[in-house]
C-alpha cells in the first residue's frame, strides 16, 4: 500500500484542508543509495507535486541519513543519532520541497535507518502529540544492507518492539521501500536477512508494511503518490438466497488515474489585475436550425432519440414514468466453473467486496464463500444495482481474492461482464483453414516456443517486471516533470522519457541481450517483406515505421535491416527510371507511383526493354535468370495494375524476337520456368483463356530435334 | 494540426467511433418482402401461440411486422419493401397484374422503415381485403402469371444500389408448393420455365431469394414440386431445407432489439517484435458497452431539431472571445501554461504502435488488471506480407506454453501497457463462439490499484478466517447453486430494452408499453429447492450459529449506522419542526417565498423530497407537493 492507501478518513473522495496529512520522508541517501538516489529523487518529487495540486495542505518533513553531518533535536538533547540530518521540518508543502528533494546530497556514511526512524518519530510526536491519529504517515526508503547499531541495553529485537508500540499508539503508519536485487547485488547476506527480520517485525506489531524493489522502474511505481480516500460504492447485502443475506462493502479496486483538469486559458485580463482568474466559461446555446437568431431556452428543450429515419421526443416526466427502475440490492444468480468466464469479458475497471469491517461472521461467510469457489475453481455471477434509482443492473463475476496476510481479511474482485446487446459477433477465419504457406514450419515454430519462454518478464526466483501494482504510468511522470520544468522556465521544451521510464515503453536491452540468440534466430526463421501490391493510400502505415529509429538509444533499430527499409528508401527518392543494379526493384517502385498515372505504362514500357536488352546481349544462363526475374516482376505488375495485354503482347513479341535472334534455348528455359500468359481468370480484361495461356508455350516452342 | 481541447485528454471509450482508418462503408441489406395473398392464405390456418387457429397470411404479416419493429432498432439503415402477389389491386413499378407494392407517405416503395409504415402495417388485415383484396393470379385459361410477375416487381425494386455495398435479399412467403398445379401441358411447363428463368436472371445479379414456406400440420409443404429447382437446392439440401426454414421463421419473429455493428476495422497497427522485425494487426472491438443511442435535442413546441452553439467567455472580463488555445493548472501559485501541442507531445511515446515487452505466465495477470474493455487483434498481410504466419506461431506457443505478452501500445489517445491474451479458436454447433486471435487487456499502472483490503486492517488484530467446516459446506452450496452452461452475454440490457419499447410505444403511438422481462433477476423457483434450501441452512449455521437472525436485524454496526441514525434524528427533528408552520396558509398566500431556505428544507426533509436546488426550485418543489 501507498501512502495513500493509509488516508483514515472515511466517507467521502474530497481533499479538503480538514483532512490533512502528515508525512515524513525518510531518506537513505548512503553510499550504497547512490545509484538509486536520481529515482528516489523523481519519487518523492512526484509525491509533492501532487500533494501541491491536489493536496495543498498536507504537511511534510524530510529526513536524511547516511550524511556525513549530524543535525536533528534528538542528537542535542540527549546525544547519539549520528549521521541524520533533518532537512526539512514538518509544514505544508510548497515549492521548496520540491527544490529539495530534486537534489539530495550524497552521503558518505552507511545510513542507520532505525536511528531514522526514531528522529522522524520524534519529529511527529513533537509537531501533532496524540491528534491527527491515522493521518500520520512515515515513508522510509533504503536498501537496508547496512547493520544497525546495537542498542546499550536489550536487543534489537526489543529495540524495534518498542519504537513499533510507539507507533501504534500514536497511529502513525509505516511505510518501508526496500530497494534490493540488481541494484545492489553485492551486499552480506546475514546483515540483509537481520535487516528484513527487523523491519517484518515492524509490520506485525504495528500498520507498517514494506515492499522489496528490483529496479528503479518499480522503485518508481512503489509508492502510491496520489492520495484517494476510497468511499464505497455499496453498503449492503450481498444476497445468496432471501434466506441468507452477507453484509459486505464494496469499493473500487482499479480506476484511472487521469492528468490534473487542466483549464483553458483567456488573455483578456489586463496585466494589471493582479486578481485575474484568467479561466474561461464555456457558454451552450442551443438555436432552432431555421432561425439562427432564436434562442431555446432549456425549458423549451426536449430530447429525443432516432427511431429509424425520424425523432422521437421523449420529455423527461414520460421518461421517469417509463423508465426501468431496479431495486437497490446485490443478488447472487449462479455460481459457474470459472472456464466458462473468458478473461477478455471484464469490460471496465475492477471493484472489490469486502465483508463489512469488524463484522465477524460476515468475514467468515466471504472467507467460506472464496475458499471453496477457489478450491473448485468457480466463479459467482452476480446482479448488481448499486444505488437506488439507479437507471440500470450491472452483471458481473465474483472471483476470490485470498489473502495470506492474516491481518488482511478475504475477499472477492468484481469485474462487470457484457450483456448480451454488448458483445459484437464477427466472424474470422480460422487459422487451420489457412493455406500452408501461413502456417509456421516446425522449426518456426519452435523458434517462437523459445522465444516465448525465453523473453520472461517474470522468471522464477526474480521479480517479476513490470507488475502492473510496480509500474509507474510514464506519461503522468512525464507531465508532472514537465510541469516542474515549466514552472522555472515557461517555454522549457517537453522532457524525453529517461531511462527508467523507457523500461516500460520499450524493451529492457538487458533482457534482449540476454536472449540474443533465441530473438536472432527467431527472426531468421520468419521473413516479413512488404506486400507489393500496396497502393499509395496505405503507404502511411510503413512510412511511420522509420520514425521509431530516429529516437536516441532506441534499441536494435539499425539492426537487421529489413526489406522493407530498403524498400522505403526507393520509394522515397522517387525512382523514374528502371536501372541495371536493381531493375525489379525500380519497376515496382515505378509502379506504385501514384503522382502520375503515366508511371504505370512508362514502367512497364521500360521493363519491356530492359528485358530484351537482356535476352538480346544474351551471353550465357546468368542472363536467362535475369530475363527471367524481370519477365516475372513485370507479369505480376501487369495483373496487378489489370494490364494484361500488354504482356501478353509482348510475350508474343518476346517469343518473335527469340527466333529472330535465334534464341530458342532462352525460350526453352521459359517453358520449363512455366512462364504462360495472362489468362482471364487472373485479369477480367484478358482476352485468353486458362487453357490458351497453358498451352501458350508449349505450342510454340520451337522443337529443336 | 489542428487539436480539440477535449480530444487530448478524451477518454477512448469510444474508440470505435473516432477512427479514421475505417474499412469501406458498412455494407446495408435491401429486403423485399414478397408475400402471397391468394385465398389460400386465407383459408389455411394452423394453431397459433395461444392455440387459436391463425391464417397463413396473418402469420406472414406478423412475422414481417415483428421482423420491421427489430429491424427499425438494430440495422435502421438497411431498406424494405413489402409486396403482396395474388392481389386483386396492382401497384407497382411495372404495373404489372397481381402485384401490390404496400407503401406508406414520405416513403418511397424500397426505403428505410419508419414508425408509419410500422405502424399502418400492424393494422394491414383490417384493410387488406378492402384496398388491395386476394385473388389468385395464376388459373389455367389465362396468360397471367402472378408468382412471375412478383418476382420481376421485387427485382425491379432491387435495382436500387450496387449489389458489391448492399446485400439484396428476396424473401418470399407463401403456403402454394405447387403454383402452377392448376395449369395443364404445354402451357404448365412454359409458365414453370419462365418463372424459373426470371428467378435465376434475378439471382444473377446477385439477388439472393428465400423461401419461407408455410405449411399444416398435415399436409406438408413439398418443397421439390417447385422452389427446390427455383432455388436451386440439390438433393441433399432438399431434406435440411424444411426443418430449417421453420426456425428461420421463428428466428424473424424473436430477435433481441439490438443495434448491429458492421465488422469493421477499429485501427491497423504493428507489432514490434525484436530486432525490427514487426507484423501488422488489425484492431476490432468485440465488446463495447451499448448505450441508446445519441441524444437529439429538440424544441418541444415545434419538435425540430435544435443546434448546440459554444461559446467562450472570458471570466475575468466577461468578453467572448475566441476558442482558447493555452490550457494551465496552477501550481506553486503560478498559473502553467500549456499550448495543445505541448500537451499532445506529452502523450506522444517516440515509438507508437505495439511493442513487444516480453512474456509472463498467465497466473502472473490478476483479476484486477483491468481497466477497460479488451480490443480484439487479427493479423493481416494485407501490407505486411508473413504478418499471419508469425502471429500464428506466437498465437499457438502463447496457448501452448500458458503464456501472455506485454506490450507498450503507444496510440495517442491512450499509451498503455497491454496484456496480450492468445484465445484458441471456440467452435460450436451454432458456429464460431470465439474467433482465433489475441485479446489485448488494459493494464493499470501502479497509481491505478487502489489498496482497499488493508484499509480496514487494524495495526494488530488478526482477522478472522472460515475454517475447513465452513469450507465444506460453501462448498457443498456452491455445488448446489452452479450453473453449468453459463455462457456470458446470454443475458439481455433490461434497461436498454426498456428503453427501445418505450421509443417503439412512442413513436407508434402505442397505448402501453410492451412489459419486457428482466432476465437479470435471480431464479427465485430454483432458490426455493428444497436441497438449495437444505445447503444454504447448513451453511448459514456453520457460519452464523443461530445468531444469523440478530445480526441481520441489527443493521450491522460502526460509521455507517451511526450515520443512517443521524440521517434518521434530522429526518425526525424536520418533521418536529416543520409541524410549526402552516404550510398551506404560507402556500396560499405566496409567503413561502419569505421564508428562509432553512425553513423551506424543514418541509421538504419532513416529506422526504430532495433539498437540492435554488430558493425558487425549493418554493415550487413545495407547491408541487402540495398539488398547488
Amino acid at each position: 500500500m501507498g501512502v495513500g492507501g493509509f488516508v483514515a478518513a472515511r466517507g467521502s473522495d474530497s481533499e479538503s484542508s480538514n483532512q490533512q496529512e502528515g508525512l515524513i520522508l525518510l531518506l537513505d541517501v548512503g553510499p550504497s543509495m547512490h545509484n538509486v538516489l536520481p529515482e528516489v529523487e523523481k519519487l518523492c518529487s512526484m509525491l509533492i507535486q501532487k500533494k501541491l495540486i491536489y493536496r495543498k495542505f498536507d504537511e511534510v518533513g524530510i529526513v536524511i541519513f547516511g550524511t556525513e553531518d549530524t543535525d536533528n533535536e534528538l542528537t542535542m538533547e540527549v546525544g547519539g543519532y549520528e549521521h541524520v540530518v533533518v532537512l526539512r521540518n514538518i509544514k505544508v508543502v510548497d515549492g521548496d520541497t520540491v527544490e529539495s528533494l530534486q537534489k539530495l546530497p550524497r552521503g558518505t556514511v552507511s545510513g542507520d535507518y532505525l536511528d531514522a526512524i526514531v528522529v522522524g518519530m520524534d519529529m511527529m510526536i513533537k509537531k501533532y502529540q496524540s491528534t491527527n491519529k491515522g493521518k500520520k504517515h512515515i515513508c522510509l526508503i533504503t536498501d537496508a544492507r547496512n547493520p544497525i547499531k546495537g542498542p546499550y541495553e536489550g536487543t534489537k529485537e526489543d529495540q524495534v518492539i518498542t519504537i513499533a508500540v510507539q507507533m501504534a499508539a500514536h497511529g502513525v503508519r509505516m511505510k518501508t521501500i526496500v530497494v534490493r536485487g540488481r541494484l545492489s547485488e553485492d551486499a552480506d547476506r546475514r546483515i540483509v536477512d537481520e535487516n528484513d527480520r527487523l523491519l517484518h517485525l515492524f509490520s506485525e506489531k504495528t500498520s507498517a508494511k514494506t515492499v522489496y524493489v528490483e529496479n528503479s522502474t518499480s522503485l518508481l511505481g512503489a509508492l502510491k503518490t496520489r492520495n484517494i480516500s476510497p468511499v464505497t460504492i455499496f453498503r449492503g447485502d450481498l444476497e445468496i438466497s432471501p434466506k441468507l443475506k452477507i453484509k459486505v462493502w464494496v469499493y473500487k479496486k482499479t480506476s484511472e488515474e487521469k492528468f490534473p483538469s487542466l483549464k483553458k486559458y483567456s488573455d483578456k485580463a489586463p496585466p494589471t489585475d493582479k486578481y485575474a482568474t484568467h479561466e474561461v466559461k464555456v457558454d451552450y446555446e442551443y438555436k432552432s436550425v431555421e432561425d439562427p437568431g432564436k434562442v431555446v431556452p432549456p425549458h423549451q428543450r426536449i430530447k429525443g432519440y432516432r427511431y429509424g429515419p425520424q425523432v422521437v421526443p421523449i420529455s423527461s416526466v414520460e421518461w421517469d414514468a417509463f423508465k426501468f427502475k431496479p431495486e437497490k440490492g446485490v443478488k447472487l444468480l449462479c455460481f459457474t466453473d470459472a472456464s466458462n468466464i473468458l478473461r477478455h469479458y471484464y469490460i471496465k475497471d475492477v471493484n472489490i467486496f469486502i465483508a463489512e469491517p469488524s463484522n465477524v461472521r460476515a468475514t467468515i461467510a466471504v472467507s467460506a464463500l472464496g475458499r471453496a469457489m477457489k478450491e473448485l475453481n468457480k466463479v459467482a455471477i452476480v446482479r448488481c444495482v448499486w444505488r437506488q434509482g439507479q437507471g440500470n443492473v450491472v452483471l458481473g463475476v465474483l472471483t476470490p481474492n485470498l489473502s495470506e496476510n492474516d491481518k488482511i481479511p478475504d475477499s472477492f474482485f468484481f469485474n462487470v461482464l457484457p450483456f448480451a446487446e454488448d458483445v459484437r459477433e464477427f466472424q474470422f477465419p480460422s487459422f487451420s483453414s489457412y493455406p500452408a504457406s501461413l502456417q509456421p514450419s516446425e522449426q518456426q515454430q519452435k523458434a517462437a516456443d523459445n522465444l516465448v519462454m525465453m523473453l520472461d518478464l517474470a522468471p522464477p526466483g526474480k521479480e517479476e517486471a513490470l507488475l502492473p501494482d510496480f509500474t509507474p504510468n510514464p506519461i503522468l511522470e512525464r507531465f508532472y516533470h514537465y510541469l516542474e520544468l515549466k514552472s522555472k522556465q515557461p517555454d522549457a521544451a517537453v522532457p524525453s522519457l529517461d531511462r527508467t521510464l523507457k523500461r516500460i515503453t520499450e524493451p529492457d536491452p538487458q533482457l534482449f541481450s540476454e536472449s540474443k540468440s533465441v530473438i536472432e534466430s527467431f527472426c531468421q526463421s520468419f521473413e516479413v517483406k512488404k506486400n507489393p501490391k500496396l497502393k499509395k493510400s496505405t503507404r502511411r502505415f510503413l512510412r511511420e515505421k522509420p520514425s521509431g529509429s530516429d529516437d536516441e538509444g532506441g534499441y536494435g533499430d539499425a539492426s537487421n535491416a529489413l526489406a522493407i527499409k530498403s524498400d522505403e528508401i526507393k520509394l522515397l527518392v522517387k525512382v523514374d527510371k528502371i536501372g541495371d543494379s536493381t531493375p525489379i526493384q525500380d519497376f515496382e517502385a515505378m509502379m506504385s507511383r501514384r503522382d502520375s498515372p503515366d508511371w504505370v505504362a512508362k514502367a512497364i514500357k521500360d521493363m519491356e526493354n530492359k528485358i530484351c536488352n537482356i535476352v538480346e546481349n544474351c551471353r550465357g544462363g546468368d542472363n536467362f535468370h535475369k530475363a527471367l526475374e524481370c519477365l516475372v516482376a513485370l507479369r505480376k505488375g501487369c495483373i496487378l495494375e489489370q494490364e494484361p495485354k500488354q504482356f501478353n503482347e509482348f510475350l508474343h513479341h518476346l517469343f518473335r524476337l527469340s527466333q529472330e535472334k535465334n534464341l530458342g534455348s532462352f525460350w526453352e528455359f521459359l517453358a520449363s520456368k512455366d512462364i504462360t500468359l495472362i489468362s482471364k481468370s487472373e485479369a477480367i480484361d484478358s482476352e485468353v483463356t486458362d487453357d490458351e495461356a497453358r498451352k501458350f508455350l508449349v505450342k510454340r516452342e520451337p522443337k529443336l530435334e | 494540426m489542428e487539436l480539440d481541447p477535449d480530444d487530448i485528454f478524451k477518454d477512448e471509450e469510444d474508440d470505435s467511433d473516432s477512427e479514421f482508418y475505417q474499412e469501406r462503408e458498412s455494407s446495408k441489406e435491401f429486403v423485399v418482402y414478397l408475400v402471397d395473398a391468394s385465398p389460400k392464405m386465407f383459408n389455411t390456418t394452423c394453431p397459433g401461440e395461444d392455440q387459436k387457429n391463425e391464417t397463413h397470411f396473418h402469420i406472414a404479416v406478423s412475422c414481417i411486422a415483428q421482423s420491421l419493429k427489430t429491424q427499425i432498432i438494430n440495422r435502421s439503415s438497411d431498406e424494405v419493401a413489402i409486396c403482396f402477389f395474388n392481389t386483386r389491386e396492382k401497384r407497382n413499378l411495372q404495373d404489372l397484374n397481381g402485384v401490390f407494392v404496400y407503401n406508406v407517405a414520405e416513403r418511397e416503395y424500397l426505403d428505410r422503415p419508419t414508425a408509419r409504415l410500422i405502424k399502418d402495417f400492424d393494422c394491414i388485415e383490417e384493410s387488406f381485403m378492402k384496398d388491395i383484396g386476394s385473388q389468385c393470379g395464376i388459373v389455367s385459361g389465362s396468360r397471367e402469371n402472378s408468382l412471375y410477375n412478383a418476382l420481376w416487381a421485387a427485382q425491379a425494386l432491387l435495382r436500387k444500389g450496387s449489389s458489391r455495398t448492399a446485400d439484396k435479399r428476396i424473401l418470399l412467403f407463401t403456403n402454394e408448393d405447387d403454383p402452377f398445379g392448376s395449369m395443364k401441358g404445354a402451357a404448365k411447363a412454359d409458365m414453370k420455365k419462365t418463372t424459373l428463368q426470371r428467378a435465376k436472371d434475378a439471382q444473377d445479379l446477385g439477388i439472393s431469394i428465400e423461401l419461407l414456406p408455410l405449411s399444416q400440420l398435415d399436409e406438408g409443404f413439398n418443397v421439390s414440386l417447385f422452389y427446390a429447382e427455383l432455388m436451386g437446392l440439390e438433393d441433399d439440401d432438399v431434406a435440411q431445407f424444411m426443418p430449417s426454414s421453420g426456425q428461420k421463421l421463428e428466428d424473424m419473429k424473436d430477435q433481441l432489439r439490438k443495434k448491429i455493428f458492421a465488422k469493421r476495422i477499429v485501427k491497423r497497427i504493428t507489432l514490434f517484435i525484436a530486432n525490427g522485425l514487426s507484423i501488422e494487426l488489425n484492431t476490432y472491438a468485440l465488446m463495447r458497452p451499448t448505450t441508446p443511442g445519441a441524444i437529439m435535442w429538440l424544441d418541444s413546441v415545434t419538435n425540430r431539431p435544435l443546434k448546440t452553439e459554444r461559446s467562450f467567455i472570458c471570466a475575468d472580463t466577461g468578453a467572448l472571445m475566441h476558442e482558447p488555445t493555452k490550457l494551465f493548472q496552477s501550481y506553486k501559485n503560478e498559473n502553467i501554461m500549456f499550448s495543445m501541442e505541448e500537451l499532445s507531445e506529452v502523450k506522444r511515446v517516440p515509438i507508437g504502435h505495439l511493442r513487444l515487452l516480453g512474456f509472463k505466465p498467465l497466473s502472473c495477470l490478476k483479476d484486477y488488471h483491468n481497466l477497460r474493455p479488451s480490443t480484439f487483434v487479427f493479423p493481416s498481410d494485407k501490407e505486411v506480407v508473413g504478418s499471419t504466419c508469425i502471429f500464428i506461431a506466437l498465437h499457438r506457443s502463447m496457448l501452448r506454453l500458458q503464456r501472455f505478452a506485454v506490450a507498450f501500445c503507444g496510440t495517442s489517445s491512450h499509451p498503455r501497457l497491454v496484456a496480450l491474451i492468445a484465445q484458441d479458436e471456440i467452435v460450436s454447433a451454432g458456429g464460431q463462439v470465439e474467433p482465433p486471435g489475441m485479446h489485448m487487456i488494459y493494464l493499470p499502472y501502479s497509481d491505478d490499484v487502489r489498496h482497499i483490503e488493508e484499509f480496514h486492517s487494524e495495526s494488530n488484530v488478526s482477522v478472522p478466517r472460515a475454517t475447513d467446516g465452513q469450507i465444506k459446506k460453501a462448498a457443498d452450496l456452491i455445488n448446489r447453486i452452479d450453473l453449468k452452461d453459463f455462457s456470458v452475454c446470454q443475458f439481455a440490457n433490461p434497461a436498454l430494452q426498456r428503453h427501445y419499447a418505450t421509443l417503439q410505444a412512442l413513436a407508434l403511438e402505442e397505448d402501453e408499453i410492451p412489459d419486457c422481462k428482466d432476465e437479470t433477476l435471480p431464479d427465485e423457483e430454483g432458490m426455493a429447492r428444497p436441497r438449495v434450501v437444505k445447503a444454504i441452512e447448513e451453511f448459514k449455521l456453520s457460519v452464523y450459529g443461530d445468531k444469523y437472525d440478530e445480526e441481520s436485524s441489527s443493521m450491522g454496526n460502526g460509521k455507517a449506522n451511526e450515520a443512517s441514525r443521524k440521517r434518521k434524528a434530522a429526518a425526525e427533528n424536520a418533521a418536529n419542526e416543520s409541524a410549526n408552520y402552516d404550510w398551506a396558509d404560507l402556500a396560499d398566500n405566496g409567503q413561502l417565498k419569505d421564508l428562509t431556505v432553512p425553513e423551506l428544507k424543514l418541509y421538504l426533509t419532513a416529506n422526504n423530497l430532495p433539498v437540492s436546488g435554488k430558493k425558487e426550485a425549493l418554493v415550487s418543489r413545495i407547491l408541487t407537493h402540495m398539488g398547488k
